[in-house]
């Protein structure tokens, strides 16, 4: 970003009167004030000092959303022709703001307390209690655990959407049938695809890949027996939803190299495979290094089908944190020690992206 | 003179290249058929199961109307076969009513995210800011940073307040998270889109007497329809099939098509028929959309990976 003005150069002549200004100001600190004193009437019922007769939190968060459209308008009204332009911005980052930062602040309230929701004691403090718990979890472990396993078959995946890519690239016929049936998994809900495939198709007795697996003389097929082989099976399963938008995103990469460039190649006497390792696959370096990371965050929330399928059976050995969470919460309804374990999780994912898109920027620049 | 004799013959390295042709072609075409099959086949088990009876899927039959007789078994007992579809049905107003929905939720969600968004994108893409400390690339970082927050962060502290704020089980309560979490998406595609339309476009305007918001509407927003539809069908895509949030956050009035879907699984006396059908309807508008919205899709997509 250029920090010397504007993209986009407007000029304006704002000639706007003291009064409009402060009414501006008023309005905006009159609704903060209101949204405080609201909020401050509530927290103090909520705490049993008085009572108001408020049934819910309801009347903070329509004072809040006041609040929200005076500033708003506000900017308008105090900046003029500047307002407008954050008015472009203001609306997604109040939106944001109050979607994520309250609740994570809140979370972290949450995170040190023993709060069962279904429990008429209410929430308690207990202080380092959850981490203590969390450190002899051994299935909290597991599922960390899992997850890696769960984001290195990626590379298995990328590979996969790869070679898919290069065969849509070529020139074939029907391309666009092809892409339309290879882009299908993606648009099915991993609760329908849990059933169809989870469910129906690896049944052990009549489901046709296990007909399959029995004519190709496996006896007594079980895809959710062992560890391992459930792991692998649930690995099989996203990979069959998610490698389409790998496909489209390396596809893209592709068809955005100029032609010349393969054809220079292959005059210099380059053959395909050369050519491919030498002129291709570096070209698609940074496309390929966005698609794995996109596809890393997509990955860390992997919840819906392990919930479906064998809700992190057999023993946990198929547990993602998401879902380890969500049979937590729902077999005991302990909210406060599934807010801290999320809350790891979330330190945990920040620390590795962080490192991970630190090791691609620096594995991206010498080559490109 | 007779004409038999060949004047010019393919040399023998011109045979070898049409042999090796031939074989990249069967190849080629073997790999994308086999995926093709790999894509397509569960789609087609789960069609045509909802048309079988109990011995046709024990025997494990596979084509209609040669290996069994197609009934409408699994769609009477969701109240949609020709016969039933006249009746009442409880099972089909309980459908009806998660289609309806899935369908308001992910709409209006999409639409909001979409434009929420594509304002900060064309904001960020024409003007500098400054939020206290923040700049134009911490304000787009703080948006696309919300991508890498997982759900399950969110959950649980969205599952208290909403308790407070008698939100829990409304279809409000779902979208305002759906918005949330599809936006930085929107954001990101609408970035590109935005940054590929030259500004000297807005600058004519301007000199021609429209306001900043009037050039915008008038003169960019119809040049980036196609992005900001790619953008909206990619969130329609990821909110309808949602299931986490609204497996935890409603319970009866606003539970979605997957949450029923996801529960009948549940219960062991449910049979595969009624559930092929269950999941085909619920998958249904979705292939819909991805058969004919194709390109739409891709283009989403494909945004922000090639810069």
């Amino acid at each position: 970003m250029s920090s010397e003005g504007d993209l986009l150069h407007v000029v304006t002549n704002d000639n706007i009167p003291e009064g409009r200004k402060r009414f501006g100001r008023a309005i905006i600190w009159g609704t903060a004030g209101l949204t405080a004193l609201v909020g401050g009437l509530q927290f103090l019922q909520a705490t049993g000092q008085a009572e108001f007769g408020f049934a819910n939190w309801r009347p903070t968060l329509y004072a809040f959303c006041t609040w929200a459209v005076a500033l708003c308008w506000g900017q308008v009204l105090i900046n003029g022709e500047h307002g407008k332009r954050t008015l472009f911005v203001l609306p997604a980052a109040i939106f944001v703001a109050a979607l994520t930062i309250f609740p994570l602040l809140f979370g972290l309230i949450i995170a040190f307390s023993d709060w069962n929701l279904s429990s008429p004691t209410g929430r308690q403090f207990n202080g380092l209690d959850n981490i203590r718990q969390m450190w002899t979890d051994p299935f909290y472990w597991n599922a960390l655990w899992n997850m890696v396993l769960y984001s290195l078959a990626i590379l298995v995946e990328y590979a996969i959407a790869f070679g898919l890519a290069l065969l849509l690239n070529a020139q074939i016929r029907a391309r666009k049938f092809f892409r339309v049936a290879f882009l299908l998994p993606l648009m099915l809900s991993p609760v329908a695809v849990s059933w169809m495939i989870g469910k129906s198709m690896l049944e052990a007795r009549y489901g046709p890949l296990s007909r399959l697996a029995r004519f190709l003389g496996v006896e007594n097929p079980s895809f959710f027996g062992s560890p391992e082989i459930a792991r692998a099976t649930i690995m099989v399963m996203d990979a069959w939803t998610y490698i389409p938008f790998m496909m489209i995103m390396i596809l893209a990469g592709l068809q955005a190299i100029p032609k010349e460039l393969n054809e220079a190649a292959k005059v210099d006497g380059a053959n395909g495979w050369r050519n491919f390792w030498e002129v291709t696959f570096p070209l698609m370096l940074p496309v390929s290094i966005t698609a794995i990371l996109i596809r890393i965050i997509f990955k860390l929330k992997l919840a819906d089908v392990v919930i479906n399928v064998t809700s992190g059976g057999p023993g946990g050995a198929t547990d993602t944190v998401t879902s380890f969470i969500f049979r937590e919460y729902r077999e005991r309804s302990n909210v406060g020690y599934g807010t801290l374990l999320a809350f790891v999780y979330l330190v945990v994912i920040v620390i590795a992206m962080t490192i991970l898109m630190k090791l691609a920027d620096r594995w991206m620049r010498p080559r490109t | 003179m007779t004409a038999t004799t060949q004047i010019f013959r393919d040399s023998e390295a011109d045979r070898r290249h049409r042999a090796k042709w031939w074989t990249s072609r069967i190849a080629i075409y073997g790999v994308l058929i086999l995926w093709t099959v790999i894509c397509l086949f569960p789609i087609y088990w789960t069609i045509t199961t909802s048309f079988k009876m109990a011995p046709n899927v024990m025997k494990g039959n596979m084509v209609p109307w040669v290996d069994y007789q197609p009934a409408w078994l699994g769609w009477r007992s969701l109240g949609l076969s020709p016969d039933t579809i006249g009746n009442e049905s409880t099972v089909r107003a309980e459908f009806m009513k998660r289609f309806l929905n899935s369908a308001v939720i992910s709409v209006t969600s999409s639409a909001l995210a979409v434009a929420l968004g594509s304002l900060a994108a064309y904001g960020l893409s024409r003007f500098n800011y400054r939020f206290g400390f923040m700049k134009n690339a911490d304000i787009s970082f703080f948006f696309l940073s919300q991508l890498i927050l997982p759900p399950v962060v969110l959950a649980l502290p969205f599952l208290v307040l909403y308790r407070e704020l008698a939100l829990l089980d409304t279809r409000v309560g779902l979208i305002l998270l759906y918005t949330l979490s599809v936006l930085p998406i929107v954001i990101w595609i609408m970035r590109d889109q935005f940054g590929s339309i030259p500004t000297e476009l807005e600058e004519a305007a301007l000199v021609d007497g429209l306001s900043i918001w009037g050039a915008f509407a008038t003169i960019i927003l119809p040049i980036a329809l196609p992005g900001m539809v790619a953008a909206f069908i990619l969130s329609l895509v990821l909110t309808w099939n949602e299931y986490f949030f609204a497996a935890l956050l409603t319970s009866t009035y606003a539970n979605t098509l997957p949450v029923m879907v996801a529960s009948q699984t549940g219960s062991q006396g449910i049979s595969w028929w009624s559930m092929a059908a269950l999941s085909f309807a619920a998958i249904l508008p979705l292939i819909v959309i991805g058969v004919v919205l194709e390109k739409y899709i891709i283009k989403g997509m494909a945004a922000g990976a090639v810069k």
